[in-house]
């Protein structure tokens, strides 16, 4: 295994690590025809970091997102979430820490179309089963979210009717809204120009400063740079983890 | 998620596509509509025959001869074989809380007067009491006496039409008409009844029947029994028990007829068993078409079943989405199947305007009768329904089986 040892030990001396994953394994296939896509994976990140997954395709990035962001379950291994074991939690489960814990931005913005910015944002709420808050509630906390994101002028309109980079910026107010423990961004730049790219990264890094904890996951490494750590992949291994030197700006 | 939110979000999707929505409920709304079409339009039909039935006059006995083996007019060795018409005078005479009894003998003869010459009427001799018992009312003139039945009087009472048929708008009583070669006047007109039962009260010619025995249907065994009938109708005061008179009318007739309950040779009847077969055989009837149009509900929900799996699959993304934000696997199909009841629901109401709508406009158009019934209202809406819950679930719960990492990628 090809971690490094330093930021291991610095991790776990320092702050506590929110995000742990232990000899994490995905295997795909059965018998003699398997495919290990993650062939045990270590990653602990601390509250508040901003960390970046690189790798090729093929490198089990995709497949290490999707187990963080519990859409899928490890095959073995251990994933701790707020200290919370959910390797072998049940679909139900998954779908109430995907709701409470997880804010995904990923690279299409995958909003959903006909609806307007103000309840795009809303939807995790709408899907929050234990529902204290009365509509209004919601309705102030989204418009709350939009603003953060600089799309206060814009709750009424249609994804069709927004920029891309207007688009994405809606996506993250989705993915704020429920204060997540941990901040997902699948490519979010990809369907960008380098411009409104920057700025979403930006945004990204505003967040970050606010005390948000996000994994970028990418195959750039100039947008792997932006993050504090960079976790290189290859082969369903850690190759390497980089620490970019900007602990924090400012 | 809340249901109303539910709602709202099933709702929004079928306004989305409201061509494919509309189209989608065809089969519902065909189904709904055609299952309380259907419903009322035999429903109305089954009333106005139980009118009819009605009409001939209530608490009414029937009394028809069981015919000998050799056919109606053959005489079986032991004299059994029918009613004759004395059997009437005596049901009249003997058995108490009978307010009327009439006994009909038909023939059909040509019948001309005043230059007018029409073929085949039906000539209809009975007793007096035959207004009683068929409530029927005298327009003009006066109805036939017992005397006249008695003596064998040529006189005839015109049915309503009959009557405009023969004098136009000058009134018969007191002129002369021929039936077949006998002379008779006109003593009265009856008041018109209509058709009841597929005949037609009014196209009648009635006289006594004493006459029609002589004149028209001349029996050759007469002299020996007495004059035959078919039928005899007996009216009963209705606060007598129709079943006791029923009883004195059987030991009657056993007596006069010496036969005994074992092998009587007639059958008596009530209106209350005409209804019930007529009402048996028209419930049956509907029963089957309605089932007929009930088949047309599950094509309906066929074609829901159909639309909602193309909506899932252009949907998938937006599955993946909700399922991303935390969506469970039972929101996702509470969604779908929201949706496919919204549909077959809303169907189902418009069907059941135009079913409703379409039997008051059929029944003003057509001049049938039509009776909206409501429980096939209830259930042929509460069908819907069902139907959109049972056709719905199996796209909803493909929807819910969704991986949610496939559903975001899908294209």
């Amino acid at each position: 295994m090809l971690s490094a040892p330093g930021l291991w030990v610095q991790n776990k001396m320092g702050k506590q690590a929110i995000i742990e994953t232990v000899d994490l394994k995905k295997i795909y296939g059965m018998g003699d025809a398997t495919v290990a896509a993650l062939n045990g994976v270590n990653i602990q990140i601390t509250a508040g970091e901003f960390v970046s997954i690189i790798g090729p395709s093929g490198s089990g990035k995709s497949t290490l997102m999707h187990i963080l962001g519990c859409l899928s379950r490890p095959t073995a291994g251990q994933y701790i979430l707020d200290d919370q074991d959910i390797s072998n939690l049940d679909n139900k489960q998954l779908a109430a820490i995907r709701n409470k814990k997880i804010g995904f931005v990923f690279q299409a913005y995958n909003l959903l179309s006909r609806t307007t910015a103000l309840h795009n944002v809303m939807l995790p709420l709408m899907y929050d089963h234990v529902d204290s808050q009365t509509q209004a509630d919601k309705e102030k906390l989204a418009l709350e979210m939009l603003k953060k994101v600089g799309l206060g002028d814009r709750i009424g309109h249609m994804p069709q009717e927004l920029s891309g980079g207007q688009q994405q910026r809606v996506a993250i107010a989705r993915a704020l809204i429920n204060n997540p423990v941990m901040i997902i961004g699948d490519e979010p730049t990809g369907n960008l120009d380098s411009h409104s790219g920057a700025d979403i990264l930006k945004l990204f890094n505003e967040i970050h400063e606010q005390g948000a904890t996000i994994v970028l996951v990418t195959h750039d490494p100039q947008i792997a740079a932006y993050a504090q750590r960079t976790i290189i992949l290859r082969d369903g291994l850690i190759e390497s983890i980089t620490k970019n030197g900007h602990e924090r700006k400012q | 998620m809340k249901l109303s939110e539910v709602v709202k979000i099933s709702w929004e999707a079928i306004a989305k596509n409201k061509i494919r929505s509309m189209l989608t409920m065809l089969g519902v709304i065909i189904g709904v509509a055609a299952v309380i079409g259907v419903v009322s339009i035999s429903a109305g039909t089954e009333a106005t025959i139980n009118d009819q039935i009605s009409g001939l006059g209530s608490n009414l006995i029937f009394i028809t001869a069981n015919f000998g083996r050799g056919g109606r007019d053959s005489f079986a060795p032991n004299n059994r074989g029918g009613l004759v018409f004395n059997d009437a005078y005596a049901i009249a005479q003997q058995v108490p809380g009978v307010v009327g009894v009439t006994v009909e003998q038909d023939a059909s003869e040509t019948v001309k007067a005043n230059g007018v010459t029409l073929t085949d009427i039906s000539i209809l001799g009975t007793t007096i009491d035959f207004p009683t018992v068929r409530s029927m009312n005298i327009a003009s003139g006066s109805y036939f006496t017992q005397q006249a039945v008695d003596q064998k009087q040529k006189v005839v009472v015109l049915g309503a039409s009959l009557a405009t048929q023969l004098f136009g708008t000058s009134d018969p009583v007191g002129q002369y008409i021929t039936i077949g070669s006998t002379q008779l006047p006109v003593i009265g007109v009856m008041a018109p009844k209509g058709a009841v039962g597929g005949i037609d009260y009014d196209a009648r010619a009635y006289m006594p029947i004493t006459v029609v025995f002589q004149k028209f249907t001349p029996s050759e065994f007469a002299r020996f029994r007495g004059d035959r009938v078919r039928l005899i109708y007996v009216k009963v005061d209705p606060s007598v028990k129709l079943d006791d008179v029923i009883l004195q009318i059987q030991l009657l007739l056993y007596k006069r007829h010496n036969v005994t309950s074992s092998a009587p040779d007639f059958s008596i009847t009530t209106q209350q068993d005409i209804i019930a077969t007529q009402e048996a055989t028209t419930a049956a009837f509907r029963n089957l078409l309605a089932w007929v149009a009930g088949i047309s509900l599950i094509v309906g929900g066929i074609g829901i079943m159909n639309i909602m799996l193309v909506s899932v699959t252009e949907r998938t993304r937006e599955i993946g989405i909700r399922q991303a934000v935390g969506a469970t696997a039972e929101d996702i199909r509470i969604q779908f199947l929201m949706e496919a009841l919204l549909l077959s629901i809303f169907g189902g109401l418009v069907g059941l305007v135009v079913g409703m709508g379409g039997s008051i406009l059929f029944g003003a158009l057509s001049g049938m009768r039509t009776v909206i019934v409501p429980s096939s209202v209830f259930l042929a809406f509460g069908s819907a329904a069902l139907v959109g819950i049972f056709f719905g679930y199996y796209p909803a719960n493909r929807a819910a089986q969704l991986d949610p990492i496939e559903a975001l990628r899908y294209e």
